[in-house]
């Protein structure tokens, strides 16, 4: 099998959570294959599911039903291999912001790595989303962008095959997102990294993707439809703006979230 | 955002502050010397109010009743007994410092103890079901018990007053740390859990870099609830086995009719218990982190 070709390979995938109200069919039949290198972002309304797919790939879940395989092993638990971007950030507010990366670094290259290296590893880091002068901050002291920055920071640092990122700029102001977008598509770039991105957001999804997987509305959801999306690299918003592929993509996505898969509150409005 | 508006609201107050005794200034900004002054004398006259409120009661009492000493008395009283705390005359004529230093150790050792053994406990208690499951019950049995109903059993045991009434401040003190401690560690955020588990880190990292600093804050409620609980236990358990100690002291000056004394004793036994707690909201407050917010 080739590895470029299926990195990341979900095989009819079903997620069934038991509650106290009884079970939850949250996901039905999700099969899809991510390449090596790819930017694939997950779309749809709220409770959708587009996050428990990604828990999934992270490991922080497992499947009631089918196989989740990451570079033909199969994900049976969280590893520092798939590094993911929480939505709230998730730094240790004890912590600086320096330690909080460190604290991945030293578990995942403490092995082979002197301790001189694994501060380098670190700076790097934290150089890469350019906060080198927050290094000995703690989170409640920085903003909320350079939060994320953090966060960012510390799941790269890592070096993991796979980048998860969880509405990374959901929190945001426009501004800030827009910059930090702007960001990670350079550090996306340079890293040649593999990354799964939850938004809800269609301008950020058609910006960063190379697939936009849409999802229909839960309960039992699954990919409606996959749009690539053929903008030649690097991006740049602005001029973008203009363009009329762009638009018509936006459009896709747009049509599908608002016509033919509306929010089910507000269908039955 | 709410650190810089925090920042300038700080600020304000320093800087009008600082001109003050430089009269030209001082009187460019009267309006705010004049709030400055107020929240000054607002922050003063209450606490000040409510101790001569006491007083006069206690003037009025004084003079309806012949026993009970007068506040100047008792004044005079303390300003004698506080100017020699440490002398030694005998096993049982001490100075009052000597019996405070005694209830303090035996609130140390016996608090030290029940922390020894608390926190870990609790620690356990919340990280592992089966033990929050198994000590539930023995816990809500015996935390309401009373502490001086402990004394026998430790007399019975240990067959000597001192570690009779250690035991008691033990059996006593354990319990809020042991609960505590065990609620922090349940509600650890799931945040910080997945972050060890994307992590991978070693249960000793979660341990020192994740669980410790974020139970660290209910584990001080914890000490400070015990540590004000040992000191009301102690002086009730020093009246029933003597000795030296604060306890004892209130006891022997009862016997010998010295009201004066006695309340002495009470507002000491008052300053020290706030003393103790004050200490640890200072302590608690140090290690106090913002969580992560949803």
């Amino acid at each position: 099998m080739d590895i470029q070709n299926k990195f990341i390979d979900i095989n009819a995938v079903e997620m069934v959570f038991e509650t106290k109200r009884g079970s939850f069919h949250a996901l039905r039949d999700i099969t899809l294959n991510v390449l090596q290198g790819e930017f694939i972002t997950l779309i749809g309304h709220s409770g959708c599911g587009k996050s428990t797919l990604l828990n999934l790939i992270a490991g922080l879940l497992k499947p009631s039903e089918g196989v989740l395989l990451c570079a033909n092993r199969e994900i049976a638990g969280p590893s520092p291999e798939r590094a993911v971007v929480f939505q709230n950030h998730s730094l240790l507010p004890w912590l600086t912001c320096y330690e909080n990366i460190f604290l991945g670094v030293e578990r995942v290259f403490s092995a082979t790595d002197s301790r001189t290296q694994l501060r380098e590893r670190t700076r790097a880091a934290l150089a890469l989303v350019g906060l080198t002068a927050a290094e000995g901050k703690r989170p409640h002291e920085i903003s909320g962008g350079m939060k994320q920055r953090v966060g960012i920071a510390r799941a790269l640092a890592m070096e993991p095959k796979v980048l998860l990122l969880d509405e990374p700029f959901g929190a945001l102001d426009a501004l800030t997102r827009a910059h930090l977008q702007d960001e990670l598509l350079k550090i996306v770039t340079k890293t040649e990294s593999t990354v799964v991105m939850v938004t809800h957001d269609v301008d950020e999804a058609v910006l960063l993707s190379d697939r936009i997987v849409m999802m229909t509305n839960g309960p039992a959801a699954t990919i409606g439809d996959i749009l690539e999306v053929k903008l030649a690299r690097p991006r740049e918003r602005v001029a973008l703006a203009q363009d009329a592929l762009y638009s018509q993509y936006r459009t896709s996505v747009l049509e599908f979230l608002y016509r033919k898969h509306a929010h089910p509150a507000k269908e039955a409005a | 955002m709410s650190i810089v508006i925090e920042a300038t609201s700080n600020d304000e107050p320093a800087a009008s502050a600082a001109p003050v005794g430089t009269l030209p200034v001082e009187k460019s900004q009267p309006g705010k010397n004049k709030a400055v002054y107020a929240s000054m004398v607002m922050a003063v006259l209450p606490p000040l109010t409510g101790i001569a409120f006491l007083v006069l009661v206690w003037q009025i009492i004084a003079v309806k009743n012949s026993n009970f000493p007068t506040p100047l008395v008792t004044l005079l009283e303390a300003i004698k007994l506080f100017s020699d705390p440490f002398y030694r005359t005998g096993p049982n004529d001490q100075g009052i410092g000597w019996n405070v230093l005694a209830s303090l150790q035996r609130v140390g050792i016996g608090f030290g103890l029940a922390a020894l053994v608390g926190i870990p406990l609790g620690f356990l208690i919340g990280r592992v079901r089966f033990l929050s499951g198994m000590f539930g019950p023995i816990i809500s049995l015996l935390k309401p018990v009373s502490p001086l109903a402990w004394l026998p059993i430790g007399l019975l045991v240990f067959k000597s007053a001192n570690p009779a009434a250690i035991w008691s401040i033990f059996i006593c003190s354990i319990w809020p740390m042991v609960i505590n401690t065990a609620v922090g560690v349940q509600r650890v955020p799931q945040d910080y859990m997945n972050v060890a588990r994307v992590l991978n880190l070693s249960e000793w990292k979660i341990l020192t870099k994740i669980l410790f600093p974020s139970v660290l804050p209910y584990m001080l409620t914890g000490v400070r609830l015990s540590i004000g609980t040992a000191w009301l236990v102690i002086v009730a358990a020093e009246m029933l086995t003597g000795g030296v100690g604060i306890g004892f002291w209130v006891w022997d000056e009862w016997n010998n009719l010295n009201v004066p004394h006695i309340i002495i004793a009470i507002v000491v036994i008052g300053v020290v218990g706030l003393i103790l707690e004050q200490l640890l909201v200072w302590l608690a407050k140090a290690f106090t982190y913002e969580q992560v917010s949803h």
